[in-house]
């Protein structure tokens, strides 16, 4: 499996990752390789193997639907770049 | 009385008897960090005020009667954890000055049984690697040769616990990161079940896989540890609410009669021969001990890491969307709000960012059921590996690490060699085991070795006391390591 630079780019794009062109250049080559190990998977018949998401086996976890305390809005606001009237600060998404 | 080379359990009985104070047993540690963490780098923060008030407080709680598992130990806590009030970075320039504003399940416990928060280990960058060499702040050196890592990534708790630097140690293992350092620094560290302990508060790498862990000088110091830290929390729906065993009081040291599985398929492809020499011989022990040794096979062993490597990208790919500069972390102002999105997300470092972009590829359209898909089937294979082995076994015996620890620099330009230190190890994240490295000799270096022991879910205790009883055989722990003192 090699990727091409395009395809890196889309990736990059899909993450939302700002990438040098070194880096770019760097994993085309360290993700074709990774995924060319991966590709040891296709050895394997699948057919009617079922898939697992995680080992517990655990089924949907319910509780009451009842109002408890949760983190105060000063709290949540602590550690964010940038806040004002108890809300997060972002730039505008919307043509003005 | 030498308070640095006393075991978590030791001083837990100096303590006790009244021979030492938690307040004089942190206030040494402390002093130890400043003379030798320099020539370490195991901790990233140190919390000597609260540590110091922490341990007076606990004092006082001795001094009214009270006592417990913890009660005044001096502990190390990995910095992916989040503790209310201490930075808490993941080892990322992305949470660099990012100040918990609640603990983590585990320091809640910690905190609760009136155990002592020294300060925050370093780490892989979002607990990526085995070597700590992907921390965006140091890497950590092994306290039995500083030229060589740790092991990783929760790299910084088990150098601080093999260097006297605390009496135990927090830290996470998603595909090995407790039992492949434990074993590169001479200690016992324990992966327990899925669910046996809860994430909440965990910086999250890959959901399905992430589970806290102890490190101990010995079996028991880890047993005193899990019993604190295991149990319920309705905070974690993936969090099993089954009973705690009392782990410490399984530890008989009789293993008559255990029936140990030997998996045909970890002693092959590019095991170390002194690693191999010395895991057979611990067999040979556990035999001569009075277990039962079975050969098993775990066939789908080789499938282990190209599952890994693409069920936890993708995992992780979806937990790091998080950090867009928005919420906690610092933020780059770009042209617009994607743009700030892009170049916030440019603080990640490169093993990070390289597995966020196979994450992201291994989801994306049109590879879905190639990669992902696969991998989720070929995940249930080798979980059924497990399941199949402990029909006939009670516990399986193997290497933690296919070598000991290696040089600094060595493979950081390899990423699949990197990956390889975890061969033996993340099958078992894959699965519904848990498992701990327990110290079982030296090579030609003088460097640790570690044998694997692998139990069923929930088998936590059993496996504990198999370890015990290999341990109280051969006392590999009693053996220190002399680190030297640097001058800042």
């Amino acid at each position: 499996m090699t990727l091409s630079r395009e395809d890196v780019t889309k990736i990059a794009h899909l993450a939302r990752l700002a990438l040098t062109d070194e880096e770019l250049t760097h994993y085309q080559g360290q993700l074709s390789a990774v995924l060319d190990y991966a590709a040891r998977l296709n050895e394997l018949d699948l057919t009617g193997v079922p898939p697992s998401t995680h080992a517990a086996g655990r089924r949907n976890v319910l509780r009451e639907d009842v109002i408890a305390p949760s983190l105060a809005s000063d709290d949540a606001l602590f550690n964010a770049a940038a806040a004002a009237d108890g809300q997060f600060l972002i730039q505008s998404v919307l043509d003005a | 009385m030498d308070l640095s080379t006393l075991t978590l359990t030791e001083l837990r009985d100096a303590l006790r008897r009244g021979e030492t104070t938690s307040v004089a047993a942190t206030t040494a540690m402390i002093d130890r960090i400043v003379t030798y963490d320099n020539a370490l780098r195991s901790y990233l923060t140190v919390a000597d005020e609260s540590a110091l008030e922490q341990a007076a407080a606990a004092d006082r709680r001795r001094a009214a009667g009270e006592d417990g598992p913890l009660l005044g130990i001096p502990l190390a806590i990995k910095d992916i954890i989040c503790t209310a009030g201490i930075p808490t970075t993941a080892g990322s320039k992305i949470l660099e000055g990012f100040i918990p504003p609640y603990d983590a399940f585990v320091v809640e416990r910690l905190l609760a049984a009136g155990a002592v928060i020294l300060g925050k280990t370093n780490t892989d960058e979002f607990a990526m690697g085995s070597s700590t060499e992907n921390s965006a702040y140091v890497t950590t050196a092994n306290p039995w040769d500083v030229a060589r890592v740790p092991g990783g990534s929760s790299g910084g708790s088990a150098a601080a616990v093999a260097a006297g630097l605390a009496y135990g140690a927090l830290g996470t293992d998603t595909g090995g990161s407790v039992r492949q350092p434990a074993s590169f620094c001479g200690l016992v560290g324990l992966r327990p079940t899925y669910g046996r302990v809860s994430r909440w508060g965990v910086i999250a790498f890959a959901s399905s896989l992430d589970q806290v862990g102890p490190f101990g000088r010995t079996v028991a110091d880890c047993a005193a540890l899990l019993g604190v830290i295991a149990g319920h929390d309705p905070r974690d729906s993936t969090s099993l609410d089954a009973p705690v065993p009392n782990y410490e009081a399984a530890l008989t040291g009789d293993i008559r009669g255990l029936r140990v599985g030997v998996p045909r398929e970890y002693f092959i492809e590019g095991i170390a021969p002194e690693v191999k020499s010395a895991v057979r011989a611990a067999i040979d022990d556990l035999a001569a001990l009075g277990a039962e040794i079975v050969e098993v096979s775990l066939p789908h062993t080789h499938y282990g890491l190209p599952v890994y490597y693409l069920i936890a990208p993708a995992e992780a790919s979806a937990n790091l969307a998080r950090y867009d500069g928005t919420r906690f972390g610092p933020r780059v102002e770009g042209a617009d709000m994607i743009d700030t999105v892009r170049q916030t997300r440019a603080l990640f470092g490169p093993e990070v960012k390289r597995r966020i972009m196979l994450g992201t590829y291994a989801l994306s359209a049109g590879y879905y059921d190639e990669y992902y898909g696969r991998a989720l089937r070929a995940r249930t294979l080798i979980a059924e590996d497990f399941r199949r082995a402990f029909e006939t076994v009670d516990v399986i015996a193997a290497p933690t690490s296919p070598t000991t620890a290696f040089r600094i620099g060595e493979r950081v330009d390899d990423p699949l060699s990197m990956y390889l230190a975890d061969v033996f190890t993340l099958p078992l994240n894959l699965s519904a085991a848990c498992g701990l490295s327990v110290p079982c000799g030296v090579d030609s270096a003088g460097l640790p070795i570690g044998l694997q022991l692998i139990g069923d879910t929930l088998q936590e205790a059993r496996v504990l006391n198999a370890a015990y009883a290999y341990e109280d055989a051969r006392p590999w722990h009693r053996r220190l390591p002399v680190v030297p003192a640097l001058e800042p």
